[in-house]
């Protein structure tokens, strides 16, 4: 046990926690909203909107406050932590405005909309607290309070077969990845007689744990976490989660628990694992998970024809390439990933509600009815092209900055032929992106393909999304600060 | 605007752009008319530009520096020399030509004529950009317009060439986005002695150090930089995608792929390549002697085979850059001015090509060479004017195309004995394709289903008589072109070859 388990929490504490506070209060307020209002959607709506509002602002203030542990050590709250806060409660704030307006969550007879605006309170606090949880007991506890809010989000058509299916299957991968992983926890306790980060960091760095050991801690972990950002071996649920749950829901899993899944790993491995390198090189075992997880899903993607099925395949293949950022172990590499996570939730988010907007009119989202949209709905579809090339990588999109970064990182560390791997999946990636541009302008709409009108909340909440995934890509010189500031005090570096 | 004149020549087709796509789609004219001047404010530039510009420096001329991302020390740095003055040139020529050639279009005016001026940016922005990462920008950004240009208006196979197109060149700028940056961690500042992108310091061999001091890197980026230009070029294998994406792309936008795309791929090579890795180009100079012989005989042949116009001129065009890589390997003052010359005149009579295909091709809507016959008793005017082009193209003497090529040959001959004593059979066989598509289409029997064809229109007229003028004043006197970028080519022989 380590000096910091003991320190006794203090109600100051909180202090320091406030976006998740408010976050947590939201869920529960929004519960109670919509018992008390169950014909009214709109209270839980609201105040869970205006909760991540608030986690929004908060974040935002939060960013240049001191750095410090709190909770008796449990939760650091550092500029990492308060970037990551900042990305999830945009990340929410967005869901919910897609939601809103979305037929798949709103428009059906069911009783209570309610809890679901509940859930993504609730499921976005967790994932604040994956971001800032330096104890193995946090760590688990924010997992799997994400997680379980996410399995009843996945189930949420309660009628649907396909989304019961999807929940059903996300709910087994998940309970099997994260008692693997509880397994490496377990051992990695065993090791090292600590809970808290810092504590097995000492430990190791004193030499405990042979080679073969940590080996398989690093393997029985990355089950967890893979499982978490659907890495390659561990992505199998994902597409069938997306294409069975309801696309807001979608669009949210791809980024939020992703980028979660991200910020716990990029804390774990940075400081716990980091002195056990010398003894097990889990940079190029993650090298050949990040090579495996780009290609497979890039080539797998060329082969679908349900955009949302094809968009969950691209963002596996975003989590490869993240991966190659993660393993760096530089500055340099955790700022371009942090860079990436903030470009990939606009441009994906983009991209997903975009799927929303056409499938509420069309009821749709197989890519032959995106035929001919680039005329009959001009204006969206040109926005969707915007998502896709930054998807892609290509100037003048942040896309391409995001992936620039990430390139130069892995360059700078002399990982040449992982650069290269990078770059010619981008080429491949670049073939089914444009698949969706070829159907929506080359293929001719039949002649009587219905009107697609777009909500004006989704047409609103995509110029939001689109404007900076354009504009980034011109300049980009403060978003990149930001990333920079937030790991400005990383410990580890 | 004389403080920011590149800056003006490469943004006025933004603007123009963006005022398109901000303007209703009923208003058709209007649209072409603010196409039309968002090209003519380049162009007068442009002569501005071709009146100013001093011919006796082999330093960069009208350069703005700013910083753009001062983290990453990026700049935004434009500056033209006499290698990239003849270029900004021919783009804004045929960039405004090509808004005229196109007045006929009424599929989606507005997305035709606001992506074509994107095109124009992104062409005009790679001319003159001096830091790499600004170039890698630009030459990116060009794809996207050119994506939708021929998948959107093009032929029948349309989505096949616009796909093909877009992975087989995007392939080939991943390979440079790596070399870039490669450079980018491997040269110093002088000034800061931080990492630069400036392209003016990683040609400075005195700042290059890290990897870039092994011969085995240097070949490596050597060769990544090669295929991303060659795909561009098109050099013999990565030729592929151009007979598709020319065949199915509308006439203006063939016109500018074949006279201004290509030579991005061998601007880049004299830019990039040559300057920033001397040791390798002076290494690579028979292999580059080799493909260009085989471009140039290559296409060729191919282009015999064809019977459709506009794949001839196609491969004519493999055929013609094929001149510009021999040149360009000949490393002497002959063969790159030749080399540089060529890029020049192939940009201009290969646009005549295309523009009369596309006269013909909107009338008769077909291109068949064997469907025709006859035609020079119909349409005279027009016949002339495409044999101009034609016999431009075989290198008649008094035509620009001759005083290039015999400049290529004049300088790869000491250096290329052999190689060059092949390639100059391409003459003879480019003489073969151009004569026998001639008697094919306008000598012979008259095919009596186009009795009622009409002559060509003053407007088509007018996009290719300017063309016609420059390419009969520089093939007598070719002067006004090479004095413009003599010296600085000298200088880069100098640098290179040493």
């Amino acid at each position: 046990m380590s000096m910091d388990m003991l320190q006794i929490p203090d109600w100051s504490d909180l202090g320091g926690f406030l976006p998740e506070v408010v976050l947590f209060g939201a869920f529960l307020l929004a519960l109670l909203g919509d018992l008390v209002a169950r014909k009214r959607p709109v209270v839980p709506f609201a105040i869970a909107l205006v909760g991540a509002l608030t986690a929004l602002v908060l974040a935002f203030v939060g960013l240049d406050a001191p750095e410090r542990t709190i909770l008796g050590g449990l939760v650091a709250v550092d500029g990492m932590a308060a970037f990551f806060r900042l990305l999830f409660a945009l990340v929410a704030v967005v869901t919910m405005m897609i939601s809103w307006a979305s037929e798949e969550i709103m428009g059906r007879s069911r009783e209570s909309k309610g809890e679901y605006y509940a859930l993504i309170a609730l499921m976005t606090g967790g994932m604040m607290v994956m971001a800032e949880a330096r104890d193995l007991l946090m760590l688990y506890l924010s997992l799997e309070l994400v997680s379980l809010s996410s399995y009843v989000m996945a189930g949420y058509m309660r009628n649907s077969l396909r989304a019961t299916e999807a929940s059903l299957k996300y709910v087994i991968f998940g309970a099997v990845s994260s008692g693997i992983m509880l397994y490496g926890l377990s051992l990695l306790y065993g090791l090292t007689g600590s809970l808290s980060y810092l504590g097995i960091r000492d430990a190791l760095a004193a030499g405990a744990g042979d080679p073969l050991s940590l080996l398989t801690i690093c393997v029985l972990l990355l089950a967890g976490l893979g499982y978490k950002i659907a890495m390659v071996p561990f992505h199998f649920w994902a597409p069938d989660v997306y294409e069975g749950a309801p696309t807001p829901v979608a669009a949210f899993f791809s980024v939020g628990p992703k980028a979660a899944g991200f910020a716990l790993m990029v804390r774990f491995f940075y400081t716990v694992m980091q002195p056990a390198i010398d003894r097990v090189d889990w940079r190029l075992l993650i090298a050949v998970l990040s090579v495996a997880t780009m290609t497979y899903a890039n080539l797998v993607a060329v082969r679908q024809v349900n955009v949302k099925r094809l968009l969950a395949y691209s963002s596996i293949a975003h989590a490869g390439y993240l991966l190659m950022g993660f393993l760096m172990l530089t500055a340099e590499g955790l700022q371009a990933i942090l860079f990436y996570l903030l470009v990939y939730a606009l441009m994906n988010l983009g991209a997903f509600l975009f799927v929303v907007a056409i499938n509420n009119s069309l009821k749709s989202e197989h890519l032959d009815d995106y035929a001919g949209l680039g005329f009959r709905s001009p204006w969206a579809a040109a926005m969707m092209t915007v998502f896709l090339f930054s998807l892609t990588g290509l100037p003048p999109t942040a896309g391409f900055i995001g992936k620039f970064y990430l390139f130069a990182a892995v360059m700078h560390e002399g990982w040449y032929w992982l650069a290269i791997v990078g770059v010619l999946n981008s080429v491949v990636s670049l073939f089914y992106y444009m698949k969706i541009a070829r159907t929506m302008y080359f293929t001719k709409a039949p002649a009587d393909a219905p009107a697609v009108p777009i909500a004006p909340l989704h047409y609103v909440t995509m110029v939001l999304l689109a404007a900076p995934t354009l504009l980034l890509g011109l300049y980009w010189g403060g978003f990149k600060a930001l990333a920079d500031r937030a790991i400005q005090h990383f410990t580890a570096l | 605007m004389a403080d920011h004149l590149l800056s003006w020549m490469t943004f006025a087709p933004v603007v123009g752009a963006a005022v398109i796509t901000g303007l209703p789609g009923r208003y058709k004219d209007l649209t072409k008319w603010i196409a039309a001047a968002a090209t003519a404010v380049p162009l007068l530039l442009a002569v501005q530009l071709f009146l100013q510009f001093d011919r006796t420096t082999a330093n960069m001329q009208f350069t703005e520096h700013y910083t753009w991302i001062k983290s990453f020390n990026i700049e935004y740095f434009l500056g033209v020399d006499g290698l990239s003055v003849p270029m900004v040139l021919l783009t804004a020529l045929l960039s405004f030509l090509c808004i005229i050639a196109s007045w006929r279009i009424d599929k989606a005016v507005k997305g035709y004529f606001s992506l074509f001026l994107l095109l124009e940016a992104g062409m005009m922005g790679v001319f003159c950009s001096l830091d790499f990462f600004l170039f890698y920008v630009f030459w990116e950004v060009m794809l996207l317009p050119m994506y939708f240009l021929i998948g959107i208006w093009g032929g029948p196979r349309k989505e096949y060439a616009a796909i093909k197109f877009f992975l087989y060149t995007l392939a080939g700028s991943v390979l440079m986005l790596l070399a870039m940056i490669a450079f980018y961690y491997n040269v110093k500042d002088p000034v800061t002695g931080g990492h630069t992108f400036n392209m003016l310091h990683m040609m400075d061999q005195a700042n290059h150090g890290g990897i870039l001091a092994l011969s085995n890197v240097r070949f490596v980026i050597w060769m990544g930089l090669f295929i991303g230009f060659a795909i561009k070029v098109p050099v013999f294998p990565f030729h592929t995608w151009l007979p598709d994406a020319h065949v199915e792309a509308p006439t203006a936008v063939s016109v500018i792929l074949a006279g201004v795309l290509l030579k991005m791929g061998t601007y880049g090579l004299l830019r990039i390549s040559y300057p920033m890795l001397p040791d390798q180009a002076v290494g690579f100079m028979v292999p580059m002697a080799i493909l260009g012989a085989i471009n140039i005989l290559y296409g060729a042949f191919c282009a015999m085979a064809q019977t459709d116009m506009k794949k001839l001129v196609a491969y004519s065009s493999v055929s013609h850059m094929g001149y510009v890589l021999l040149g360009m390997s000949a490393m002497n003052e002959a063969g790159i001015n030749g080399a540089v010359l060529q890029m020049f005149n192939h940009g201009t009579i290969t646009a005549m090509m295309f523009l009369c295909v596309g006269v013909i091709y909107d009338r008769a809507h077909h291109r068949d060479i064997n469907g025709f016959g006859g035609l020079g008793l119909q349409l005279p005017v027009y016949t002339s004017v495409f044999s101009f082009a034609l016999f431009a193209a075989v290198g008649l003497p008094g035509l620009s195309g001759f005083v290039s090529e015999a400049m290529v040959f004049i300088g790869a001959f000491p250096t290329h004995r052999t190689i060059t004593i092949v390639s100059a059979l391409g003459i003879v066989v480019g003489a073969a394709y151009v004569l026998w598509m001639l008697q094919r289409v306008f000598l012979g029997e008259k095919n009596a289903k186009y009795d009622s064809l009409p002559e060509i229109s003053a407007r088509e007229l007018f996009t290719l008589v300017p063309i016609g003028i420059i390419v009969l004043v520089l093939g007598v006197y070719p002067m006004p072109v090479l004095d413009l970028m003599k010296v600085s080519l000298n200088h880069l022989i100098k640098v290179v070859a040493g």
